[in-house]
């Protein structure tokens, strides 16, 4: 029954996002249409067919009803920039996103939940002071500095544009160098943006676990110290920094937005980006109710996940 | 009764004091703060406006820092030192007012959320999680592309899309407080709606929702950064994020011109970190440890 309750949830967080996305653009003071078109030469007859796709002739309730029923059957309109469906543009730019995001998040969650551990087993050593203010500052720091300081540091040592140079021979290891190297600088972005909040989640919550009784009684044993701290602590504490993983996933899509406008990584971030300088109101209606789709998807994930990593937390 | 009160607020006061003073860091945060708001203050008042007009400059683009200009020039000639000096203005009113009206939001939203129970209650919790999922910069970026630019839009944007975390927070606290017995004394003796939330859940919300503002506050400036760096800010104002939206247009990166790179970036991190460590210093008072 619970499980029910959670997939209704999520399915109905699924409905505000469509009822979010349509919204947002009815919020547009004045014509739509024309803040779109402005500065670009546009006949009469384009404006119309704008106006259509739009659905502005129609009354409200008539223009969510197509609005939704397209979005069910994966229509998301015609981005105006690109001249072609919006789902097919947003297609074509997951995988260079995925490849970043996915990268980045995997050395952030072990780099994070390593020097969170580290950390908080030697509270207030030299260690966990200095690797607590770096994560302090590191939250301060705006993505898109981080990324523009490393491309003047690093120079001419890591490519800084695109995802691959067009000159690389075809075969598929020099491209795999290839794609690597220009992954390089983003992906270091990424990990330090997202890596600070695994490490000091992880670092809480095993403090947390330090003065359990159960420790006590591992260390009676005669266990050695780094046997208590892998066997007994860590398993106990990282739960909330695994599900952790899935619920900050909006913090990593904010994060890729800029890290991609920066490094101009042909992903969904930069994809973003051109949808906003437009602007191209549908490219960004489709790509708002895309992630914030995905942003619910995986939150769910992070709750049945937990159900089955921790039998104390009844989900299922 | 009334005089014993006073006594207790005046102890509690004072010992709230010494905790914040006992924290090194967030003293040296609230300094950086007032600092950097005597900065903003004042610096319009004595910065010449021919100094920052692109059309009236009379140093070299690119200029390296130097006697004249210790941060150099940018783009059009215009002093970096100048324009840090000026941007912190801007960062510090929308991060401030993007603040309080975040929390503004998620403190009424809590409260009613809390104190009365039924669909109303439902209805907004349901809400309140559905945007406490979703990015808030995702929102906030497409909230400001749809409005026109401007100031009120950065504010808009930003406190309508990041007031949840204090709503849940202030709902937690509101259902513990009407949980305690003294506040069923005072509905058993005929208290009201407006009396209950007035004399009692108010006054033990406020020092919880005074830590989140500070620390909303944090968020905020890093927030508007992020939009003035995607081209969506003021283009009238200098703001720290919309001069290094500059720096990037302009290939301040690859013409290796670090003094337009570091001072409005480094601006950024020194309030948002002073701003994170007094909301630390001050959470500590809030919330003594057993």
């Amino acid at each position: 029954m619970r499980l029910a309750g959670r997939l209704g949830g999520a399915a109905l967080s699924l409905v505000m996002v469509a009822v979010l996305g349509f919204f947002l653009f009815r919020v547009v003071p004045g014509d739509p249409v024309v803040s779109m078109t402005r500065g670009r030469p546009t006949t009469a007859a384009m404006q119309a067919e704008l106006r259509a796709q739009f659905g502005l002739d129609r009354p409200l309730l008539s223009q969510f009803w197509g609005y939704f029923t397209s979005l069910l059957q994966g229509d998301l309109g015609t981005s105006f920039t690109f001249r072609r469906p919006v789902a097919d543009v947003i297609l074509e730019r997951l995988g260079p996103t995925l490849l970043l995001v996915g990268t980045s998040t995997l050395i952030a969650v072990g780099l994070g939940l390593w020097l969170g551990v580290r950390a908080a087993w030697r509270r207030d050593s030299a260690f966990d002071k200095a690797t607590t203010g770096v994560a302090l500052t590191l939250w301060a720091v705006p993505t898109f500095w981080l990324g523009m300081l490393l491309m003047m540091v690093t120079g001419d040592l890591f490519p800084s544009r695109g995802m691959r140079d067009t000159d690389t021979a075809p075969d598929f290891v020099s491209q795999a160098l290839d794609v690597g190297h220009h992954l390089v600088l983003p992906s270091i972005t990424l990990v330090a943006v997202v890596c600070a909040e695994y490490m000091l989640v992880m670092r809480s919550s095993l403090l947390e676990e330090m003065h359990a009784p159960y420790l006590t009684t591992a260390r009676a044993k005669g266990l050695r110290d780094d046997l208590v701290r892998r066997r007994h602590a860590v398993p106990n504490a990282v739960l909330p920094a695994i599900t952790l993983v899935f619920l900050r996933f909006g913090l990593v899509v904010a994060g890729a937005i800029t890290t991609e406008t920066v490094f101009s990584w042909p992903g969904l971030g930069l994809l973003f980006y051109d949808a906003l300088t437009g602007p191209d109101y549908f490219l960004l209606q489709g790509l708002l109710v895309c992630t914030a789709g995905a942003v619910v998807v995986m939150n769910l994930l992070a709750e049945l996940l937990y159900g089955v990593l921790d039998p104390r937390v009844k989900v299922v | 009764m009334s005089r014993f009160n006073a006594a207790r607020g005046l102890s509690r006061a004072s010992g709230g004091i010494s905790t914040f003073l006992s924290h090194r860091a967030g003293v040296a945060g609230a300094a950086i703060l007032v600092v950097a708001a005597l900065v903003a203050v004042i610096a319009p008042l004595l910065i010449p406006a021919d100094a920052l007009d692109v059309t009236r400059v009379t140093a070299a683009p690119w200029q390296a820092p130097g006697v004249e200009y210790w941060l150099g020039t940018d783009h059009t000639g215009r002093s970096v030192a100048l324009l840090v000096v000026q941007g912190a203005g801007t960062s510090l009113f929308v991060g401030l007012t993007a603040a309080l009206l975040a929390v503004g939001i998620g403190t009424l939203v809590g409260i009613v959320s809390g104190h009365f129970g039924g669909l109303v209650a439902g209805a907004l919790l349901r809400v309140t999680d559905f945007f406490l999922v979703l990015p808030a910069l995702v929102l906030a970026i497409a909230l400001s592309t749809v409005l026109p630019r401007g100031l009120g839009t950065i504010v808009l944007a930003i406190g309508l899309t990041s007031w949840p975390s204090t709503a849940r927070m202030v709902r937690a606290q509101t259902l513990t407080i009407e949980a305690r017995p003294f506040v069923e004394r005072a509905r058993a003796l005929g208290g009201g709606h407006g009396h209950v939330i007035g004399r009692h859940v108010l006054p033990s919300v406020v020092p919880l929702v005074l830590v989140n503002a500070t620390l909303a506050v944090a968020t905020a400036i890093v927030a508007e950064s992020t939009l003035a760096f995607l081209g969506l800010g003021d283009p009238t104002r200098i703001s720290w994020g919309a001069m290094l939206h500059q720096a990037q247009l302009h290939g301040a990166v690859p013409q290796r011109a670090w003094w337009f790179l570091l001072p409005p970036g480094v601006a950024i991190v020194v309030v948002v970190l002073a701003f994170t460590l007094v909301g630390r210093a001050l959470e500590a008072v809030v919330t003594p440890k057993r």
